[in-house]
């Protein structure tokens, strides 16, 4: 365990301080309530904890075992190995919020050096130090625009494309003073963007699509951003970063607010977490967007130096009247996605992009081939595709599953009307042989 | 030497990762294609480089002593690191069937049921991303708990002066009306205040005990009784949970709702900000509330078969607060930490971090102004000023202990005291170390008399000096290559 | 600190100066030297409007606080100071001259009764200290 004290230390500590045992530091915690017995397991050696803890492990079915279709939000990717490395060095590990510059400029410059990666990706102005994850990125686009506009504007159109954990999330953070229209049953999601712009009126804050959407398809927004600015309202557009190695920017569709899920750049699948959320704004809302962000300026011997700036906006300064109470950002996370960039560039990042986008077409020319199934959507589609399968998608994949391989995400369970729907995700770690099991089995389940 | 931006180090050509050739016939194109990506182009030396200079600039827990008042810098244990890495935690998939993810949902099965137990609840949820976020998430289940009585005039949230910024903040995210309660002078909520607010408008109250004074609250039972008679509920800052791990269960002082920082209390490192965890524990009458998924025993186990674990809604939900199932990365840390614990281990943990702050307390008294001179909890507050030496504040002190290689406590928080230095030194500091703490403390009192100017210029041996912060908010510059608005 | 004589002030540190029935608004001497540096100004209320007194019509930002400014007086905005957002620094080295932020036209002058006079608004500091 990690008390250093010896019996002699803690003795001479007390004595000190005038008390004879370490029960009598305790004397304002009521007396009936002092010292519980707590039923938990017995402590454990490093040892004795790190077999406990790799059986536990082994007793999950992960991508070491399983070929990996799934994707719907977080998607396996190789991970360089320079990436763990870097994360792992106790200086930027064991730091706190970069609080005092003096001896936090590892920090602040990888932080800046962050910002400054995904404002060239997301072809926008300014990033912000990183959100929580996709989705509470997105609950943040949505406050920022309501605050925007002071209050003033009440409506938020979602489109039912993006994805339903981010969808769920606003509706948590806004319980009645937003009206959120377009997500519920009112658009057919097979529809494109511009069945949203009829909701758009002049009540409207914000207007929320995904880039590729959680079906995969990808569109060109210029429209919807047109009607959206029409109206007075902001378009917010929620991306798979790794998918703007190869696609243009939202900054060219006129987006205002670009968010994203970061963990496609280099962070580990993790059952769902740690992530990170990316966001990014044109300059003129910086003060209105929540979250760390870190600027350059000079020091008192007139070096180059970074620290965490427009501090008056947030939560520890405004207190009740900030628009958000975020305090943290995801620091370590966005720090391996800063490494990630860097270490794939301007060629490694296109060029990863392109295999998934070859290898999933591939996939899905051979799965809607196959009698039984067939592709949902016509329109062009990243690494992610919907197939309609002819049996329920929980059947096809325990078939998968016995072959080795984890099967795409049942549509059913967030939309009724897609059930037997199936989102398949390919990444560039899916080899032509993986593929091809993947469709040989499909084609079993055709045949039977 | 300043360290280059990445985008300064790039050189066009250099490539440092590659992927094999595509395997499969290649499809066109789409035609959102993009232009120009112009991402930096560096070799593998040149990013290792970059990143270990840069490291070099940290101060770090690795390093020494990081004594920042509520924020519980403790040692991060390096078994955590290689547990959350194994392949069969970091490899899975949050959307893969429950049959063949047993193990994940198990450890977060036991991280609730144990957290219930330090805590004293009923339920808790593991979603919460951090700190910030485990308070929303229990100020909205205070919230819907009101709403679901259709007690809809319960919008008065009470937060007594000494709370951290982000209580207040919450409450108005949670669109509560928020009221400041005063402290009386021997820093516990001031019994009076509070009771000339309880009325039928009376939501609740967030109550951080110890306080971010470092003590414990005398009246916390009373003050727990009197919103409850109200129709309040109690909400718990679980941020100073460190002083109270085996000491006492804050649900059964009568708190209903508090969440936990697995960052600071259960070992997982701040990683220069985040990522957190902030798990949210709540009573009995409120477990319906918890936001989902949370994970339960959905087929009871026998002799031969283990139980199945799945992921469940509460039924009245206040809904989902954030993708998947939370910071899964940080359970792993810390379910470990906890492993290797016990329950005595734990109460170990809160005897010395208790110990270390009242060892400091009591050797800095006399040469610093102490406030409130009681016996403290995990840590305590001093001020940086003395009516002798009058041009010296708080962050001259803070500065100058970054020329002892030491990082400074928190500063000007919190806000009831003058010139504020919070100090928490936390159970994993040895007497050596604290004793050299001491030192350098009474070193920097005496020089704040003798020699003010040494002070007033410090830092000296840090990479970079004292920043001007102004230019930095007025010339913005936010990212390599784009300039402020105005130019 | 100047707290000139001609001023009305608010106990949340505006001025308002008086001329027939126009009053100009900024913050006082006191109150941009506890903000210190301030680097930000947002003016959000635009001429032709109306406004009750109270209501917000500044927010200013300092490295290390923020304060929204009120209006004093209810009435219709006359004019907006539009070069104080690119001289922010006006509101600490000019607080009662350059650095006023809006003219507004004084619906009702008895609200005028309610504010501090110099010599009030300097036994009102003097208290806070």
């Amino acid at each position: 365990m990690f008390v250093p004290h010896t019996q002699k230390d803690r003795e001479a500590m007390l004595r000190t301080i005038g008390v004879s045992s370490l029960e009598q530091l305790f004397q304002d915690v009521p007396a009936a309530y002092r010292f519980p017995d707590l039923n938990l397991p017995p402590a454990m050696t490093e040892m004795e904890v790190q077999q406990e803890l790799r059986s536990i492990a082994a007793s999950n079915e992960s991508m070491e075992d399983l070929v990996c279709f799934l994707g719907a939000g977080a998607y396996h990717h190789y991970i360089p190995s320079v990436v763990d490395a870097i994360i792992q060095r106790g200086e930027f590990l064991t730091a706190y919020t970069p609080y005092q510059p003096e001896v936090s400029q590892g920090t602040l410059q990888a932080i800046f050096d962050y910002q400054s990666l995904i404002a060239t990706l997301t072809g926008m102005e300014v990033s912000n130090a990183s959100h929580y994850d996709g989705s509470t990125a997105v609950a943040e686009a949505v406050s920022m625009a309501h605050a925007n506009f002071r209050g003033k504007r009440s409506r938020i159109v979602v489109s039912p494309a993006l994805h339903p954990h981010y969808r769920q999330n606003v509706r948590t953070f806004n319980r009645s003073e937003l009206e959120i229209v377009g997500d519920a049953d009112t658009i057919d999601p097979a529809q494109g963007p511009e069945a949203l712009e009829d909701l758009i009126d002049q009540n409207t804050a914000l207007v929320i699509v995904q880039y590729p959407d959680f079906f995969g398809r990808i569109y060109d927004y210029t429209q919807l951003a047109e009607k959206a600015h029409a109206a007075g309202a902001l378009l917010a557009v929620a991306v798979n970063p790794l998918a703007l190695g190869l696609l243009t920017p939202p900054g060219q569709f006129g987006a205002d607010i670009v968010t994203g899920e970061g963990q496609p750049l280099g962070i580990p699948l993790s059952f769902g977490g740690p992530y990170l959320g990316i966001f990014a704004t044109r300059l003129e809302y910086v003060r209105k967007m929540a979250g760390r962000l870190v600027g350059e300026t000079v020091d008192n011997r007139g070096q180059r130096a970074y620290v965490l700036t427009l501090t008056a906006r947030e939560q520890h300064i405004r207190r009740e009247k900030a628009t958000s109470n975020i305090c943290t950002n995801q620091a370590l996370i966005a720090l391996a996605a800063t490494v990630y960039l860097s270490m794939l560039g301007k060629h490694g990042l296109r060029q990863v992009s392109e295999l998934c986008y070859h290898k999933a077409h591939y996939a899905a020319r051979s799965i809607g081939a196959l009698s039984g199934f067939s592709l949902w959507s016509a329109q062009p589609y990243f690494n992610e595709f919907v197939v309609r399968c002819p049996v329920p998608v929980e059947e096809i994949n325990m078939r998968l599953l016995d072959e080795g391989i984890l099967g795409g995400y049942d549509l059913g369970n967030d939309y009724p009307e897609l059930a037997n729907h199936m989102l398949i995700a390919v990444t560039e770690m899916n080899s032509r042989d993986d593929i091809d099991l993947l469709v040989d089995v499909l084609a079993e389940v055709s045949n039977d | 030497m300043t360290e280059p931006l990445l985008c300064d180090l790039s050189a066009p050509g250099r490539v440092a990762m590659r992927f094999p050739e595509p395997d499969v016939p290649l499809a066109e194109l789409p035609s959102l294609l993009r232009e120009d990506l112009p991402l930096p182009e560096l070799s593998e030396v040149d990013v290792v480089r970059h990143f270990t200079r840069l490291s070099k600039l940290n101060y770090s827990i690795d390093q020494g002593m990081y004594p920042l008042g509520s924020c519980t810098m403790k040692y991060n244990p390096k078994i955590n690191e290689a547990m959350a890495r194994l392949p069969g935690f970091a490899l899975t998939h949050p959307l893969q069937p429950i049959e063949t993810v047993q193990g994940n949902l198990l450890l977060m099965y036991e991280l609730q049921e144990w957290l219930a137990e330090i805590g004293g609840f009923a339920g808790v949820t593991l979603q919460p991303a951090a700190g910030a976020q485990g308070e929303l998430t229990g100020v909205l289940i205070i919230r819907v708990y009101h709403d679901a009585r259709q007690d809809f005039k319960r919008t008065k949230i009470l937060i007594p002066d000494s709370a951290h910024g982000t209580n207040p903040a919450t409450s108005a995210m949670s669109g509560m009306q928020v009221v400041e309660l005063k402290s009386d002078e021997r820093g516990n909520v001031n019994l009076e205040a509070l009771k000339s607010h309880c009325d039928e408008t009376l939501a609740g109250l967030m109550l951080t005990n110890p306080n971010t004074l470092g003590l414990f609250d005398e009246n916390v039972i009373e003050v727990c009784r009197l919103v409850h008679e109200t129709g309040g509920l109690i909400y718990g800052d679980g941020a100073n949970m460190n002083a109270l791990l085996g000491v006492v269960r804050p649900g059964e002082l009568g708190i209903d709702v508090m969440h936990y920082n697995l960052h600071k209390t259960f070992s997982t490192p701040h990683g220069g900000g985040g990522p957190g965890s902030g798990p949210v524990g709540v009573a009995a009458h409120l477990v319906d509330f918890l936001p989902y998924p949370v994970v339960d025993i959905i087929e009871e186990g026998d002799e031969e078969l283990p139980p199945l674990f799945g992921l469940v809604r509460p039924k009245q939900s206040i809904g989902r607060v954030k993708s998947f199932h939370g910071q899964f990365g940080m359970m792993v840390r810390a379910y470990t930490y906890l492993r290797m614990h016990g329950p005595e281990g734990l109460r170990m943990i809160a005897e010395h971090a208790v110990l270390n702050a009242n060892y400091l307390m009591h050797l800095l008294k006399g040469h610093y102004h102490l406030p409130y001179d009681r016996i403290c909890m995990h840590e305590f507050v001093v001020e940086g000023q003395w009516d002798d030496a009058p041009d010296i504040h708080a962050l001259d002190i803070s500065k100058r202990m970054m020329d002892y290689n030491l990082h400074p406590p928190t500063n000007y928080f919190p806000l009831i005291v003058h010139e504020a230095l919070m100090i928490e030194p936390t159970e994993t500091e040895s007497k050596q170390t604290l004793d050299r703490f001491v030192e350098v403390m009474l070193e920097i009192a005496r020089e704040a008399h003798e020699t003010p100017e040494v002070l007033k210029s410090a830092p000296h041996i840090t990479p970079v000096g004292r920043l001007d912060e102004v230019k930095a908010a007025k010339e913005l510059v936010l990212c390599c290559g784009v300039g402020s608005p105005s130019d | 600190m100047n707290i000139p004589a001609d001023l009305k002030y608010t106990e949340n540190d505006e001025w308002i100066r008086v001329d027939g029935n126009t009053g100009t608004v900024g913050i006082s001497d006191y109150a941009q030297d506890q903000l210190s540096d301030i680097v930000f100004v947002e003016i959000i209320v635009a001429e032709g409007e109306t406004h009750k007194k109270g209501e917000s019509c500044a927010t200013l930002e300092s490295v290390k606080a923020a304060a929204d400014i009120y209006l004093p007086v209810s009435g219709k905005i006359l004019a907006v100071n539009e070069s104080l957002p690119d001289k922010p620094e006006l509101v600490n080295s000019d607080p009662y001259g350059e650095a006023w932020m809006v003219k507004i036209e004084i619906e009702d002058a008895s609200e005028l009764d309610g504010l501090l006079d110099a010599a009030g608004y300097q036994e009102f500091l003097a208290k806070k200290a």
